[in-house]
């Protein structure tokens, strides 16, 4: 799961790493008690799972009540790439003089955590100069290692030691928390000599989540999300009107893929997983009925085993429960598909037998 | 390099060629048992289970069960396992498999945490040992040896090596290759996992001194760069069997995870664009439907051979 700067925040102070004073909050009532609190010059950052919010105009700086009472409803009313504000933080305005880059990452393709470290942080990783790599197995980072990076930023004595003691802490909290990423950027020499995290970006392995409890508060879910993660569903809500579902995360992307190819656009991505059953397509078809603005349903179900009667019979069930009362374009791949077709003979499911005609007429079949 | 095909098949001279004795971890529970069935019926030479506290027992009337690898392997000499564990207990039974001598583990089980993947993996390395997956449905040789939970109808035997992340695009692309007349030397999963125990370069790796190999198809998807580093050691090794590629994911959005741990682009980095562009460079044709893959398959060696 990634976590939204404050709460990255609250991690990386639990680990003692260096932070400004910082509060968030969910309304401008309670942002006004904090705003006392912190006292002025303050900054107004909204809080969102996705970068670029600086750019979004998400980060104000506040030099006083009056500013704030114009500024915090603005960040607050933001959307950032599609992404409402899940809150606002407050921080004090502090003084920096430099600003440098340091992150812990897992390589996927190195198959090994890796820190990345720069002495020209504050913009996107992707441009930052000089990165300085290392690669640190399981993510360790010993006390050589870490004054080996300061060293090489050209960093010197305090500075040089408190980097390297920010840099431990961040491993340390990568290994206990099993993060995929750890970053600070930036992370700021300050003009009264400390060096501080301004920033926090942390994404952490959901298929840990068991053995981290104390994580689950950050769990950001939809009631929809949560049922689908109960029937061992995997969905992504997306805004178009045809929902999509098929067997497998590669073929309902595939399938995704085809059906914005020709013009149609997916409201939703959810993979049922392996096998499909009367039961797990039934139950698919509830989550879909849940979801707003969807005017078609396109099944893709590949099987060699899967008996396609089974899969049509949870199809007639679900319109005479009165589910479901949308059309449903299925191409099914299984055996007994004759028999499917037979049984699904006047109802608002058709069969296909190629992937590429289902497609089509979803796309033709909800323009009217 | 690992040879795979000795570990799968063997040498002709070997008394047990094509039928290499395979070890089923966590063979008495609901999936791991339907699996070691379909497996047993494809021809796959099932010599033992594993499952602690269950030692002594037979599956099925007639393969042993053993309490744990150690035994299972000093019986039966086996060198290849495949896993059915549920996933938080997957580093315990990869352990187990590899300190008994396992030189290849197929880890079937989705949502095990990368750590323990990593954690695996060191002790593979250590070992010798290759681990396939997690999260993969697994690696066969069509009508020799099936070591995984594919369905066995889109299979035939032939002479096209097929990799995959994803499970149902490999039956799929599979089922589409064999319509059109191209069967299979080897098809391997890799796994939608962020860290696989052998990514795609491995399995080229693997697979590209295969004498009878006619041409290679990868099934790629968002996420990663693994496509990308195939593409790369393509273009340097000078391989020149035809390959075409397909890869899942375009029209997915940036940040989110698409069903797989692994299927997830941040900023520019697993994006479909830019696996798309290395295979380009690479002088791969990448399908933009899993049906075109044998049409561009078939262009790539029409030109070949004219």
């Amino acid at each position: 799961m990634q976590l939204l700067e404050f709460q990255a925040k609250e991690l990386f102070r639990e680990y003692g790493i260096r932070l400004l004073d910082s509060m968030s909050s969910a309304s401008i009532e309670e942002g006004r008690r904090h705003a006392k609190e912190l006292g002025f010059p303050l900054v107004i950052k909204i809080q969102v799972p996705v970068g670029g919010r600086g750019k979004a105009g998400g980060i104000q700086k506040c030099q006083n009540e009056d500013e704030f009472e114009i500024k915090y409803p603005q960040v607050m009313d933001l959307t950032v790439k599609g992404e409402k504000a899940r809150a606002i933080l407050l921080e004090k305005m502090a003084d920096v003089k430099k600003e440098l880059y340091l992150s812990i990452f897992l390589n996927r393709s190195k198959r090994c955590y890796t820190v990345i470290a720069s002495n020209e942080g504050g913009v996107e990783i992707e441009s930052v100069k000089n990165q300085i790599i290392k690669e640190v197995g399981l993510g360790d980072v010993s006390d050589d290692i870490a004054m080996e990076v300061a060293r090489e930023m050209d960093l010197e004595g305090g500075i040089a030691d408190q980097f390297a003691d920010t840099l431990k802490r961040l491993s340390k909290l990568t290994i206990e928390k099993e993060a995929e990423l750890a970053e600070i950027n930036p992370l700021a020499i300050m003009q009264d000599g400390t060096v501080t995290a301004l920033d926090g970006k942390f994404v952490t392995d959901d298929n840990s989540n068991f053995r981290h409890d104390e994580l689950q508060k950050y769990q950001e879910k939809t009631a929809i999300e949560e049922q689908a993660e109960k029937s061992g569903f995997s969905l992504v809500e997306l805004d178009g009107d045809i929902a999509v579902v098929g067997n497998g995360a590669g073929l309902v992307m595939s399938t995704l893929d085809m059906l914005s190819d020709n013009g149609g656009k997916p409201a939703c991505f959810l993979d049922v997983g392996g096998g499909a059953t009367t039961e797990s397509v039934y139950e698919a078809l509830t989550l879909i009925s849940k979801l707003g603005g969807v005017k078609g349903i396109l099944v893709n179900l590949y099987g060699g085993i899967v008996k396609t009667t089974v899969v049509a019979e949870a199809f007639l069930k679900a319109y005479k429960d009165n589910i479901i009362d949308m059309p449903v374009f299925s191409r099914l791949r299984g055996t007994e598909s004759e028999k499917a077709k037979e049984m699904l003979e006047g109802s608002r499911t058709q069969i296909f037998d190629s992937v590429e005609e289902a497609i089509n007429a979803a796309v033709m079949g909800i323009k009217d | 390099m690992t040879d795979i095909f000795s570990i799968l098949k063997g040498r002709p001279e070997d008394s047990d060629y094509g039928k290499k004795g395979v070890i089923v971890q966590g063979i008495t529970g609901s999936y791991g048992s339907l699996h070691a069935r379909n497996m047993i019926a494809y021809g796959t030479n099932v010599v033992a289970g594993v499952t602690p506290g269950k030692g002594g027992q037979k599956f099925e009337g007639s393969v042993p069960i053993y309490d744990s690898m150690q035994e299972a392997v000093d019986a039966t000499g086996a060198k290849i396992s495949i896993v059915f564990v549920p996933a938080k207990f997957f580093l315990t039974a990869a352990k187990d498999a590899l300190n008994a001598g396992i030189k290849l583990l197929v880890a079937i089980p989705e949502h095990v945490p990368i750590r323990d993947t990593m954690k695996a993996l060191a002790l593979a390395d250590e070992k010798g040992a290759v681990i396939i997956g997690p999260n993969t449905p697994g690696i066969m040789i069509p009508e020799v040896i099936k070591i995984g939970i594919m369905p066995a109808m889109p299979f035939k035997a032939g002479r096209i090596a097929v990799l995959s992340k994803s499970g149902t695009l490999l039956y799929e692309i599979s089922d589409a290759l064999t319509n059109a007349g191209f069967g299979q030397s080897i098809t391997v999963g890799i796994g939608g996992d962020p860290v696989n125990g052998t990514r795609l370069i491995d399995v080229f790796e693997m697979v590209k001194y295969i004498p009878d190999l006619d041409g290679m198809v990868v099934v790629g998807e968002i996420g990663g760069d693994s496509e990308e580093m195939l593409a790369q050691r393509i273009i340097d090794s000078g391989f020149n069997k035809p390959t075409v590629a397909y890869i899942a994911g375009r029209a997915a959005p940036k940040e989110k995870r698409m069903g797989h741990a692994g299927a997830i682009v941040m900023g520019t980095y697993g994006s479909a664009e830019s696996k798309v562009s290395m295979f380009n460079k690479a002088n791969i044709p990448v399908a933009k439907r899993p049906a075109e893959v044998p049409v561009l398959l078939a262009g790539k060696m029409g030109r070949r051979s004219g």
